[in-house]
């Protein structure tokens, strides 16, 4: 269970995250949507303890996240940013098996080998595992980073915009790993996602911000509604059901 | 209200001519033989002398010197792309000196003509090695590219250092790693005026830099032609700081410290903030002048010092400031 | 790299390194083979000493700056050391103790080198964490500040004093005073140790700073130990020997494009031996192709310099 209380962030003057207060469900996907500048990636860059909160307080199974000791942190709650060039050459297996850094610091034993095994076979990369991340499609290291965060073991795993440079079907493919890893192993993910649709498909819960501010969250039912939706993006949007889901179209306005 | 902004930029350029003026009589009548405004008209033969052959040229030097550098540096940050990139942070500098290295090493009656040539030559090729390779190189993070330019001119400055311990011109050399407007007279500050063709060459092309400044693929499809441009711009950029380094000595931080500050007021539009950059550059050096003619009157301290504190002061704050934003 | 053709390449190393240090000890002995030994041997710990020192800080740096065309020499320590030697000379003059007392000279040069890198990286990690550059540009202005200080005070020193400072700002094994290796080596051996046993950890660093933190560690105290630890390295190197960066960048460099590898551990042992190389090499020109008319600084420099306008090259072109 994570419990975000009171929490602010200020870039010199402008406030970016204005005083947010929600739980995040344990065992479930929880999206985080919003018109841009929302604050959306800096609450979770907040929650995953890469900047520090001005004022407030963001609790990791009941104890503060400031105060979790890095290394044991990092067992817990991992974290993966919008995918940033790497300059180092590395193989997709040697990327993977830093995710077991926290664990053994680097010297892997078999445990470590047969969960980075699994991981990249979880994520579809045990044929790409000794090709070089610099060879890779935007896709495929895509994946290759998800695998990472998987053989890192966490209970909580945040993703800041995975569907990033992804076409339509990598999209849905991302989309059902990250479902998967919830249903399958109980991980606990929280995404940011720009597509409204794919996190009225996917997600359990959904955070919707705007301008810094908490706007309305609750389970995907009771979100993806007209009212909602309109006032969050300031636009006339049209909610349509096919198949028992809802879905939203805003395309043309 | 765009009346008032034209009103309020009308008083502003008014303004700095004022300053522009002040400050060149003030430099004018700065120094040890005590020269007078008001005997301007009742001057001995020797004041006559002093102020034709030595203050009047030094005067004229810095305001050549410092527009010339300011706008030379604006034009390297519009031809690549980067605030932080200027002579001192492309080689350029550093090239034109081992060129001059080489013209006292090889043609030891070294005329003037042979230490333009040689020094005119290295500082173009040194600034295409590095414009070229900051255009195709793509590095994270833009501040990493000076970073790389004033390592690329400490490789090449300790070259020249090495060949003046070989040739035992150590100590010539170093007189051309100072800046030193001491020494400027109506003897040897001629080839400056190089610099007044090259100023009118850039303002006439302003607009055409400005284009350069979107990038290459933008200025292509506006029609621009990229490479001449870009190559027309380094050719003067070198020129001009040949000229500088030839007659006043090299002179750190102008090139990036004037234009990212008249930035700051003006913003970023090249052909907006070509004549308030060249002012700025000139009110610079004839400032940081009087500062080192009169701190240790009567001695002066080269101006590469005092514009080595001020300008790193500065530099400093331009750095920090756009962090705290 | 597979372990055997590691194996082959270290064994390589090792075997360069025993031929040319025989060669070291043995060329041109004029049948006072004794003494020689005991001229030259005095030298031998020092060789190895700064190879291992500026490789180990210059590969440490350029992971965390994830740039290998930086060296450790533009946070401006070289030029604080340069700037220190020609105040001694320009106050107190070449024959003041200060001067003359190389033990006095080599502690005063540590501590100004390591009180500056401590006062500014304490300033900037508490202020800007995670802003890396800054602390780098800010260096490399000082730099450029203290060189242009230090050229003015040079221009107007006494011309028999400047040839004798002039000697001191070049990096020379020539004048490497025996007493001061004890010193250093108590100084630079546990930093180096240290550094060793933590490249697991380093490699994490090639990440980049925020998957860094995601995998637990701390990433900005992290980088200030780093720092002093690099501070530490380069100034012991510079006060022994003099500026000598672009040893440590040679050694990186190649070390990269023989190893192909992201590990510190090979990384380190291999580019200090390469590193070791280069010393013996140029050492060897400097006594005995040269006679002693230039100094193994110059030579690394020019050297070093080439390869970084190869570099340069390489990455326009690749």
């Amino acid at each position: 269970m994570m419990d975000v209380q009171n929490v602010t962030k200020n870039y010199g003057q402008t406030v970016v995250v204005n005083n947010v207060s929600l739980p995040i469900e344990k065992g479930k996907m929880t999206a985080c949507i919003g018109p841009n500048g929302a604050g959306k990636s800096t609450l979770l860059e907040m929650v995953s303890r890469l900047i520090p909160q001005d004022t407030g307080h963001i609790y990791l199974d009941g104890k503060e996240v400031k105060s979790w000791k890095k290394g044991e942190f990092a067992k817990r709650l991992s974290v993966l940013k919008q995918t940033n060039q790497m300059t180092v050459r590395l193989t997709v297996r040697e990327l993977v098996s830093f995710g077991r850094f926290p664990y053994t610091k680097g010297r892997l034993n078999s445990k470590c080998h047969e969960i980075i095994d699994s991981s990249l076979s979880y994520l579809g990369l045990s044929e790409l595992q000794n090709r070089y991340i610099d060879t890779l499609s935007g896709g495929q290291l895509q994946r290759a980073m998800i695998a990472m965060v998987l053989c890192q073991d966490t209970d909580y795993i945040l993703l800041d915009e995975p569907l990033n440079n992804l076409d339509m079907s990598f999209g849905v493919q991302m989309m059902q790993t990250l479902r998967s890893l919830v249903d399958e192993l109980g991980k606990t993910v929280i995404t940011v996602v720009h597509d409204i649709n794919f996190a009225a498909s996917y997600a359990d819960n959904i955070v919707a911000m705007k301008e810094g501010q908490l706007f309305a969250s609750g389970p995907v039912d009771k979100m993806i509604t007209k009212s909602v939706l309109d006032d969050l993006y300031d636009m006339d949007v049209e909610i349509i059901e096919n198949k028992g889901k809802k879905y939203c179209l805003y395309y043309i306005n | 209200m765009e009346r008032i902004a034209q009103k309020t930029q009308g008083n502003y350029k008014w303004y700095m001519i004022v300053m522009l003026v002040a400050l060149i009589l003030i430099s004018i009548f700065t120094g040890v033989s005590d020269i007078r405004l008001s005997n301007l008209l009742s001057l001995t033969d020797t004041q006559k002398l002093v102020l034709l052959t030595s203050r009047i040229p030094r005067t004229f030097s810095l305001v050549l010197a410092g527009s010339t550098l300011a706008v030379s540096g604006l034009l390297m940050q519009q031809l690549t792309q980067n605030k932080f990139v200027s002579p001192t942070t492309a080689g350029t500098l550093a090239s034109a000196r081992l060129g001059i290295v080489i013209a006292v090493i090889f043609f030891s009656h070294s005329s003037l003509a042979y230490k333009t040539g040689l020094a005119f030559v290295f500082s173009l090729i040194g600034t295409f090695t590095f414009i070229l390779f900051v255009r195709t190189v793509k590095l994270k993070n833009a501040v990493m590219i000076p970073l790389v330019g004033l390592m690329f001119g400490n490789i090449i400055s300790s070259f020249s250092t090495y060949l003046a311990v070989q040739y035992e011109v150590v100590q010539n050399a170093s007189s051309w790693l100072q800046g030193n407007f001491a020494l400027i007279s109506s003897e040897n500050y001629q080839l400056l005026l190089l610099s007044v063709p090259l100023l009118i060459f850039i303002i006439s092309l302003a607009h055409y830099f400005t284009i350069l400044g979107l990038g290459r693929d933008v200025s292509l499809e506006l029609g621009v032609p990229y490479g001449l441009l870009e190559f027309i711009g380094i050719t003067i950029v070198s020129l001009a700081t040949t000229a500088v380094i030839l007659t006043a000595g090299s002179i750190p931080f102008v090139g990036i410290v004037v234009p990212n500050l008249v930035s700051i007021k003006k913003g970023d539009h090249f052909q907006k903030v070509l004549l308030p950059t060249a002012f700025s550059g000139a009110l610079f050096l004839l400032i940081t002048d009087i500062i080192s003619r009169t701190m240790i009157y009567p001695y002066e301290i080269p101006i590469g010092v005092v514009i080595g504190v001020v300008g790193s002061v500065l530099f400093l704050y331009l750095l920090l400031r756009g962090e705290s934003e | 790299m597979k372990t055997r053709q590691l194996n082959g390449v270290f064994v390589t190393l090792f075997a360069s390194i025993i031929v040319f240090l025989f060669l070291y000890m043995t060329v041109n002995t004029r049948g006072h083979l004794s003494f020689a030994f005991s001229l030259r041997g005095q030298r031998i710990v020092p060789f190895f000493l700064v190879g291992f020192t500026t490789t180990v800080s210059t590969i440490v740096f350029q992971t965390m700056t994830q740039n290998v065309i930086l060296t450790p020499s533009i946070i401006g320590l070289d030029a604080l050391y340069i700037l220190l030697q020609t105040v001694v000379f320009f106050v107190f003059g070449m024959n003041h103790v200060l001067a003359t007392n190389q033990q006095l000279n080599f502690l005063l040069s540590l501590l100004l080198m390591m009180g500056g890198s401590i006062g500014m990286f304490w300033l900037f990690f508490l202020k800007y964490p995670g802003k890396l550059y800054l602390l780098l540009m800010t260096g490399l202005i000082l730099g450029t500040f203290f060189n242009s200080f230090s050229q003015f005070l040079q221009v107007i020193i006494d011309p028999n004093e400047f040839d004798s400072l002039f000697s001191r700002t070049i990096a020379s094994f020539n004048r490497v005073d025996i007493t001061l290796v004890n010193t250093s080596l108590l100084l630079a051996l546990p930093a180096l140790i240290y550094l060793f046993k933590e490249s697991r950890r380093l490699d994490v660093l090639h990440l980049g700073r925020e998957y860094a933190l995601n995998l637990g560690i701390d990433i900005d105290f992290y980088y200030f130990k780093l720092f002093m630890l690099i501070s530490l390295l380069t100034a012991v190197t510079t006060a022994l020997v003099g500026p000598v960066s672009f040893l440590g960048f040679l050694g990186a460099n190649i070390a990269y494009k023989v190893f192909n590898t992201y590990r510190h551990s090979i990384l380190f042992l291999g580019g200090s031996l390469i590193s070791i190389v280069f010393i013996l090499i140029g050492q060897l020109l400097v006594e005995h192709v040269f006679k002693l008319q230039t100094t193994l600084g110059v030579i690394i420099q020019f050297v070093g310099g080439l390869y970084f306008l190869v570099i340069l090259f390489k990455e326009r072109n690749g």
